[in-house]
């Protein structure tokens, strides 16, 4: 396990790029999420007060 | 032949099958990337010559080829954008800029961590990351063009024309950088010039690499949805999806 | 009235327009000779030195003065509505932009042309380069006229274009200083130019073939 995370002295080099990696995965998944949202909660407000109008 | 690609750009049907795609490149994206940092973390052998640190190309490699591939999208869909009008490429070669952008600069920043160990320094002129600097600035052009024209759909045909001459103008480019590479570096092998692989980094390099490309399709494709989704709220098929998205009492 | 005197109205019209306004031709050149001039301030006067570094230095200070100059070729025309008006006559707006490309390189390429070999002098360039360092600049300078006018038709619409006009034509321009100053270095070396030049003679034709095709295309975008 110590070896694993020692990555032969060049630990700081290898586990620093895999990080930013998963750190450019995790943006675009929340960037993407954060899109999402607002267009569902755009269009629910919408449709609710559609709703109300016709009710 | 042509009415083809009308259908499947139809708002209402791109909607439909972008979803599906969107979810299938999701879960295989998911699951070879699962392999894939196996292999590169744990399961492949050291280099002979650098060590551990060849472990870093299996973030880099992945993140420059996707940088290119990106942009060739980008300018595939410019073009039919721009020929055929057909609104939906434009959304997608937005969605797809700031993520091409984001991975051109991981490419770059996974250069420079796998250089320093190599060469002792964070950067060197070296052919392909500094035509990777150029495409970064690219990528920043047409996110920049893009946001700095007020109307939507102006914005969108003034950064296809851009994406077009960028992609005409990348072969150049590299021409250009191999070039002054090889002058000022003499014919030394550029570092990240690989002879043929073997098998055991092969592996984990196209599990990485794949996983990659499919994690792009469905980030670019849900976000080209919600973006479709917005601008056409006031159709029966968006108002159809509310009404039976509320109904279920679901999202 | 036919294409060709068209273009050459057009091409009469823009040059008197800048030769009126001292500014347009003067402030590039001006800027081209002070940039250079920074060099030798900010680094050391030593002869060796500057020689060393004189081709990559008069190029980049060729490039930055052209692109300082592009606002011109199409600004006061948009402003005015006389782009408009010539999107809107029945001769191809490409062929237009060539005229006005031409013209623009006359007001801003050619001075900047003609003030290299004092340059070259003050920089101490050997001076069997100079003739090399003159070809580059006379293949150069117009893909610079050419391939800039694409990114000012596509921001002339802007408010305050002119950073994402540097950000979008520099990466561009890469490939032209690449081959032009790899010739010049070349030439003081002694060794063969022929490919860097016929490289820079290939990319201009490229460019007066399909740059005014773009440059129009984004202009009509920029009009509507």
């Amino acid at each position: 396990m110590d070896e694993f995370l020692h990555m032969g002295g060049y630990a700081l080099y290898v586990w620093v790029s895999y990080l930013l990696g998963l750190l450019v995965v995790v943006v675009n998944l929340w960037q993407t999420w954060r899109a999402e949202r607002v267009v569902w909660r755009q269009l629910k407000r919408r449709q609710r007060r559609d709703e109300s109008k016709t009710s | 032949m042509w009415a083809w690609l009308h259908r499947l750009a139809s708002p209402k049907r791109f909607y439909r099958w972008s979803g599906t795609l969107a979810r299938w490149a999701g879960w295989f994206s998911l699951l070879l990337g699962v392999s894939g940092l196996y292999y590169a973390l744990l399961a492949s052998p050291p280099d002979y010559q650098q060590g551990e640190s060849v472990r870093i190309m299996y973030v880099h490699v992945p993140a420059a080829w996707l940088s290119m591939f990106i942009y060739m999208n980008i300018a595939a869909a410019s073009l039919i954008s721009l020929v055929w009008r057909i609104k939906v490429a434009d959304m997608f070669a937005a969605a797809s800029a700031p993520i091409g952008a984001w991975f051109t600069f991981l490419a770059l920043v996974t250069g420079a961590l796998w250089g320093k160990p190599m060469w002792g320094a964070w950067w060197i002129w070296d052919a392909r990351l500094t035509a990777e600097l150029i495409l970064l600035f690219l990528y920043l052009g047409y996110i920049g063009l893009l946001s700095s024209i007020d109307e939507r759909d102006t914005a969108a045909r003034a950064a296809a024309v851009l994406a077009l001459v960028g992609v005409v103008n990348i072969p150049i480019i590299h021409y250009s950088v191999e070039w002054w590479s090889t002058l000022h570096q003499g014919a030394t092998v550029t570092k990240f010039e690989k002879p043929s692989l073997p098998w055991s980094m092969l592996r984990p390099l196209l599990l990485m690499s794949l996983s990659a490309t499919l994690f792009y399709i469905m980030v670019a494709m849900r976000q080209a949805r919600a973006e479709l989704l917005s601008r056409e709220t006031d159709s029966s098929w968006v108002r159809e999806l509310v009404a039976g998205q509320l109904g279920s009492g679901s999202r | 009235m036919s294409l060709l005197r068209a273009g050459s109205a057009l091409l009469r019209r823009d040059l008197s327009l800048a030769m009126r306004q001292r500014g347009q031709w003067l402030n590039p050149l001006l800027f081209f000779v002070l940039v250079v001039a920074l060099f030798p301030l900010g680094l050391n006067p030593d002869p060796n030195l500057l020689r060393t570094i004189a081709p990559g230095v008069i190029w980049v200070g060729a490039l930055l003065a052209a692109m300082l100059s592009l606002e011109t070729l199409f600004r006061s025309d948009f402003d005015d509505g006389s782009l408009e008006q010539m999107a809107l006559t029945s001769h191809p707006l490409a062929l237009l932009v060539l005229a006005k490309s031409m013209a623009h390189w006359l007001v801003s390429g050619l001075p900047l042309l003609l003030m290299a070999p004092l340059l070259a002098l003050l920089l101490n360039l050997e001076s069997h380069a100079v003739l090399i360092l003159l070809t580059t600049l006379a293949l150069g300078t117009p893909l610079l006229s050419l391939i800039g006018g694409i990114g000012v038709a596509l921001t002339v619409g802007l408010r305050r274009g002119g950073v994402l006009l540097s950000l979008l034509v520099l990466p561009l321009y890469v490939p032209v200083l690449i081959f032009a100053a790899g010739a010049v270095g070349n030439a003081q070396a002694g060794m063969a130019v022929t490919g860097q030049l016929a490289f820079l003679g290939a990319l201009l034709a490229l460019a007066i073939a399909l740059a005014p095709l773009a440059t129009a295309a984004a202009l009509r975008i920029s009009l509507d």
